[in-house]
């Protein structure tokens, strides 16, 4: 339904910066402990919904999607089927547009057969405040009537802000709310790893 | 992005490739079932509209709608204007009612940043006189580069009523900011005055000449020709204008076979273009159309959603 625009891909991914030495911060998850995780997430997913059968992965940009991908590649190895995969953005469903300067859309990208009836699995990297999630869910509406979504995160950091919660997550991290979760993907930083660092004093915390 | 949009001048390269971007993305809601993103909700948006139009009043009011704002159109058959109301009082009494975002189209040149300075609102040129049409040059650019992929040195002719055309003026500039080349093609007539100096400045080109360019050309954007502005004997019959700088089914033949025909409408088939090449397989007529929604959405979104842009 929605063809693919090479020229308008995601937008060059911020670096994180890495000092000299060591980068600031602990790490929480190595690149080994992320696939485990992820795995684990995999055969969550399948014994939930007894089987790949109707099964439909979507991932938020712009780290989720790569997640969402990596968990389809890991269910098409134990279950030798393909799961269908999507993007959803949810850039113009957010509730703070208004306080930040506009922000281009990324890709939402259905997947083929749409999301009408299926069991969606929402797929994003870090589960904070939980406005993200309610954005897709807002999001989905516009595009179909799934029969079921659930939520799978790789980092649950707490601080919930809505009455939401994962289904299956990758690693419950309890952090201050000032504290910094940072995501680190292969696909899209060069290397796979979680980060927990003190605040920067003006900064409330990032998430997805 | 600067607050307004009156100027192509107002745009960077950086900017435009933002437009595009999120023009593309809207370009799939369109293809959508439900199409309503709630971006711009709780906005109000008036379309101030004192000339005739159709596409784009129509595409700036779906433009608009899809992004959930609040579109009222206000044109000057059947407003206060025909009563004799002056543009600044049309504009205060308008702005005073709640807008964020004035989209206006107006025949003097200049009127919308002559407006913006009146009024807090966000201020969208649809339009001045004949001076620019930047949504219609944002949407004529983004057809080519979606058909061309990019538009870096490509070569653009523009043909026609170059003296009576804001749409010219905006092409040009956006289309050499996007590093095309392009030559302008109008019968002296229609050719405005002190077009070669700026031509030298701009870096375009100028003749007389349709078919020694027609061969070279990777896209070819026919003007209308506007009747309407002209109030001097500009060319001796349409038949004449036809002859010399009409896209006819002969030239369409030494036209190359994919480049784009792009035409912003409304068409005046048989005059300046052909049935034949309005309706060939390489005329981009309504790909314009349906882009202009699209990359309207993207200009009132990108104007309109973030902080500092709410009255």
């Amino acid at each position: 339904m929605v063809p693919a625009h090479p020229a308008s891909d995601a937008p060059a991914p911020e670096r994180a910066p890495l000092p000299e030495g060591r980068p600031e911060g602990r790490t929480v998850l190595d690149a080994r402990d992320i696939s485990r995780a992820l795995t684990r997430i995999s055969h969550e997913i399948l014994e939930r919904n007894k089987g790949p059968e109707g099964l439909v992965l979507l991932g938020i940009p712009t780290r989720g999607v790569h997640l969402a991908r990596r968990v389809a590649e890991r269910i098409a190895k134990v279950e030798g089927v393909e799961v269908p995969l999507g993007t959803l953005d949810i850039t113009m469903y957010r509730d703070d547009l208004r306080q930040h300067p506009t922000r281009g859309p990324q890709h939402t990208v259905m997947p083929p057969g749409g999301v009408d009836g299926k069991v969606v699995v929402l797929v994003d990297d870090v589960l904070f405040s939980g406005r993200t999630v309610r954005a897709a869910l807002d999001a989905m509406n516009d595009l179909g009537r799934p029969d079921t979504v659930r939520l799978a995160v790789l980092v649950d950091r707490g601080h919930r802000e809505l009455p939401i919660r994962a289904d299956h997550v990758g690693k419950n991290l309890p952090s201050s709310r000032g504290e910094r979760v940072m995501v680190r993907l292969e696909e899209h930083d060069g290397y796979d790893e979680v980060r927990i660092a003190t605040a920067v004093t003006t900064e409330t915390g990032v998430s997805a | 992005m600067k607050k307004h949009l009156l100027s192509i001048d107002d745009l960077g390269v950086d900017d435009v490739t933002t437009l595009f971007d999120t023009a593309a993305e809207m370009h799939d809601v369109q293809n959508r079932s439900v199409k309503k993103l709630p971006a711009l909700r709780g906005r109000t948006v008036v379309n101030l509209f004192f000339e005739d139009s159709t596409r784009t009043r129509s595409s700036f009011e779906i433009a608009g709608k899809w992004l959930s704002a609040d579109v009222i159109n206000v044109s000057a058959k059947g407003s206060s204007v025909s009563k004799g109301e002056s543009l600044r009082d049309t504009v205060l009494t308008v702005a005073a009612m709640g807008v964020d975002g004035l989209v206006i189209r107006h025949m003097a040149s200049g009127a919308a940043a002559q407006v913006s300075q009146w009024t807090d609102a966000v201020v969208i040129n649809a339009g001045d006189g004949t001076h620019e049409h930047p949504t219609q040059a944002l949407l004529d650019a983004y057809t080519l580069q979606r058909r061309m992929g990019s538009l870096e040195d490509k070569h653009v002719a523009i043909v026609g009523d170059l003296t009576h055309s804001r749409v010219f003026r905006s092409n040009v500039l956006l289309l050499s900011k996007l590093g095309a080349h392009v030559t302008v093609v109008a019968p002296p007539t229609l050719m405005p005055a002190g077009v070669t100096a700026w031509a030298k400045d701009a870096g375009f080109s100028t003749t007389y000449d349709l078919d020694e360019v027609l061969p070279e050309a990777d896209a070819v954007m026919m003007l209308r020709v506007q009747r309407e502005r002209m109030t001097g004997g500009y060319f001796p019959s349409a038949r004449e204008y036809t002859v010399g700088y009409g896209l006819t089914r002969e030239r369409l033949a030494v036209l190359k076979p994919d480049a784009p025909i792009c035409h912003p409408g409304p068409m005046n088939r048989g005059l300046e273009i052909a049935a034949d090449a309005a309706d060939a397989a390489q005329s981009a007529v309504l790909d314009q159309v349906s882009a202009g929604v699209a990359i309207r959405m993207s200009v009132l979104y990108h104007l309109l959603a973030g902080e500092g842009s709410a009255q």
